[in-house]
């Protein structure tokens, strides 16, 4: 497996006077979202971004009114809205004859959960917008409960012995509704990332981006470690980096190794994982069944 | 300007249509809407328009309705929808997120019965659930207002001393699905009317979170503003008023109707289409040598106290009819009329057509009879008319 470096992704300076998250923000340490936000800013160039995020982390994140400190204009709307209020702001750009790609920037609570209505609405109209989750799997701003993104066996502090029930499948989901294009995003592989964001900035119509994002503060790890922990999850085959244009045509990105050493590491070096608190051969089985299954739609939906 | 044979649900997409294709001249026109009984005819009007600069997003649900005009409203466009019952009651979360964002937001609403059990008839129970969003309300009596207060509501919401929604109240069925003689103004009059939509925090390339993080002292300070941005309302609607008559040619009913309050030592005061039989049972009572008249309230939000404690200056005896009930308490328009009645009055709050119970003349002749013999005001009352 290439473990591409971000050497060739330009600095966001280069190409705007602001980065997207800029200095002064509030988010944790070893916190996914901000990488996350690195990655769209390589994107981004000289394209006029505006973002519009629900109720989540990523709304204490700019810090306290009048301040903010995102390098972009951003709205923040109502926890299940973010898609609406997006929609409402795409057309406004597009009846002006304007090139801004509006941005929902939502957590795994505001995308999985409450804003599943809303999302799966502005899929169905192909909205002219690009909706980024950042899965945490769990609602972090508020200490850290579970989601319907929430995976097998993790502890929350409404799910105290580990979750008993999968994670959705939310990627599927969105493919489901034919999107032009519905893509999972590795935090451990930039090339592919960036490549990605760039993709959906540039594609019409609606774009989903799912990224498994690293919470030190929910997953009880070591915030150095979030990006190693997203690559063991790769590895394991647990987080699938995939793509899927027009809702058919499936494409992995990076392989996995499948190994049982990557998944237990995994679980290992987060306390939401307890000791022998994962059903480890169901968490095996799981993952042997997903990548079956994606297999076959790799296969079948290139055929002609 | 041409007279059509209109109900008010068409009445109020005609009057969005024209304002919406009035502002394509600046950023355009759009809104989410979503169908609920007694307000479907109205989105469906308007889906059937053709917008030079203009969008109307068919979405999911109410609070995705708002939302999609709060988008549109932060992208610089007029925007309007329309709702009602428990539609408005889905709605809410975004209903108030447009008014904190300050956005001229329009939207018409039917009132209609909160159920379950459901009912579509009229209630004004709805609305009020909405009355401390910070928006301004204006309840209509016929569909020519219906159609005029729409035009009214961006002309005072969109004004820069302003910039809070507006929703107009239309009585369901009685005025919503019901045809009247309505003139539909030509379009270069509502150009004329409504200037080019400018909002000042509109989201541009600016760098600038918008409904971010306050701390109480950013909210108090936000409240504030938007307290004095209403306490500006009844000025810059008589300005509105002034400037509708010169453009169209007819007046606009002020914030408070009042009727027959000549010498009135007694005042039934309602609002929506109660007020239409609380005058015919005036008029007999006049008849009869009682100094009676009525007031309708028009504009409940903001509240318009020092209009109402005019108009009630000389009365003995209240009679507060409300189409609605605070749970708990009795009705609303009564629990608020106690702020400016005259001292000494006699209230008495009547709550009548509860669930669109079809208000007849005569049960508002017993409530007014009771209002003038009665020794001292009483617990609100439910008066049965189903």
């Amino acid at each position: 497996m290439a473990e591409p470096l971000l050497q060739e992704a330009p600095p966001s300076t280069q190409w705007h006077c602001d980065p997207v998250l800029r200095a002064g923000n509030t988010n944790c340490g070893g916190c996914g979202m901000s990488i996350g936000f690195n990655f769209l800013d390589r994107a981004i160039r000289s394209r006029k971004v505006q973002l519009v995020i629900p109720a989540c982390c990523g709304i204490v994140t700019p810090g306290q009114f009048p301040r903010s400190a995102y390098g972009v204009p951003v709205v923040a709307s109502c926890f299940a809205s973010a898609a609406a209020v997006a929609t409402g702001l795409a057309h406004v750009a597009h009846m002006n004859g304007e090139a801004t790609r509006v941005v929902c920037w939502a957590g795994d609570g505001g995308t999985y959960d409450i804003g599943m209505a809303t999302l799966s609405a502005a899929a169905e109209r192909d909205e002219d917008v690009l909706y980024v989750c950042y899965d945490n799997e769990i609602y972090g701003n508020t200490g850290g409960q579970r989601s319907s993104a929430t995976p097998l066996g993790a502890v929350t502090s409404t799910t105290p012995r580990g979750k008993t029930l999968m994670k959705k499948d939310i990627v599927a989901i969105m493919a489901a509704h034919r999107v032009p294009y519905a893509a999972t995003v590795s935090l451990a592989h930039p090339e592919d990332a960036v490549r990605k964001f760039a993709r959906a900035l540039d594609l019409g119509g609606f774009r989903f981006l799912h990224i498994l994002s690293p919470c030190p503060t929910g997953w009880k790890s070591e915030p150095a470690q979030g990006i190693e922990l997203i690559r063991l999850a790769v590895r394991a085959g647990l987080f699938a980096v995939y793509e899927v244009e027009d809702g058919r045509r499936v494409t992995i990105d990076v392989e996995p190794d499948l190994s049982d050493e990557a998944l237990e590491s995994y679980f290992a070096q987060q306390g939401r994982f307890g000791s022998g608190r994962v059903d480890f051969s169901r968490a095996r089985a799981e993952i042997r069944a997903n990548w079956t299954e994606l297999r076959a739609r790799a296969r079948t939906e290139t055929t002609p | 300007m041409t007279v059509e044979l209109l109900s008010a649900n068409h009445a109020a997409a005609m009057a969005a249509t024209l304002a919406g294709r009035a502002n394509r001249r600046a950023r355009g026109f759009g809104g989410g809407v979503y169908p609920i009984t007694p307000q479907t005819e109205c989105i469906e009007l308007l889906c059937k328009q053709e917008f030079d600069k203009g969008s109307i997003v068919r979405v999911e649900s109410e609070h995705s309705a708002m939302a999609v005009c709060i988008g549109v409203s932060l992208g610089g466009a007029r925007s309007f929808t329309a709702s009602s019952s428990n539609g408005l009651a889905y709605m809410t979360e975004n209903v108030y997120a447009a008014s904190f964002y300050r956005l001229p937001v329009v939207m018409m609403a039917v009132n209609r019965t909160l159920g379950p059990p459901w009912n579509i008839w009229v209630d004004h129970g709805d609305t009020l659930l909405l009355r401390d969003a910070g928006w301004i309300q204006l309840y209509c009596e016929d569909n020519q207002e219906v159609l005029d207060s729409i035009l009214l509501a961006y002309r005072v919401a969109e004004d820069s001393r302003v910039l809070v929604p507006a929703m107009v109240c239309q009585d369901a069925f009685v005025l919503s699905h019901t045809m009247m003689q309505t003139d539909v103004p030509a379009q270069e009059l509502v150009d004329r009317y409504l200037p080019p939509l400018e909002l000042p925090h509109r989201v541009t390339d600016k760098a600038v979170t918008i409904g971010g993080l306050d701390f109480p002292r950013e909210t108090e300070v936000h409240r504030k503003q938007h307290e004095e941005a209403l306490a500006r309302v009844e000025a810059v609607y008589a300005e509105a008023q002034d400037e509708f008559e010169r453009v169209f040619g007819r007046r606009p009913a002020d914030p408070v109707v009042p009727y027959r309050m000549e010498g009135a030592k007694l005042a039934l005061v309602s609002m929506g289409t109660t007020a239409s039989t609380v005058r015919v049972v005036v008029d007999a009572a006049r008849e009869r040598g009682l100094a009676v008249g009525a007031l309708r309230v028009r504009m409940y939000r903001p509240f318009p106290a020092e209009s109402l404690r005019r108009a009630l200056a000389g009365c003995e005896r209240i009679g507060v009819l409300d189409r609605d009930i605070s749970l708990g308490l009795g009705g609303v328009l009564w629990s608020e009329l106690a702020t400016v009645a005259p001292p000494g009055a006699l209230l008495q709050n009547y709550m009548i057509g509860l669930g669109g119970g079809d208000i007849r003349p005569q049960h508002v002749e017993a409530v007014l009879a009771d209002l003038a013999k009665r020794e001292r005001a009483g617990k609100p009352e439910i008066v049965e008319v189903g």
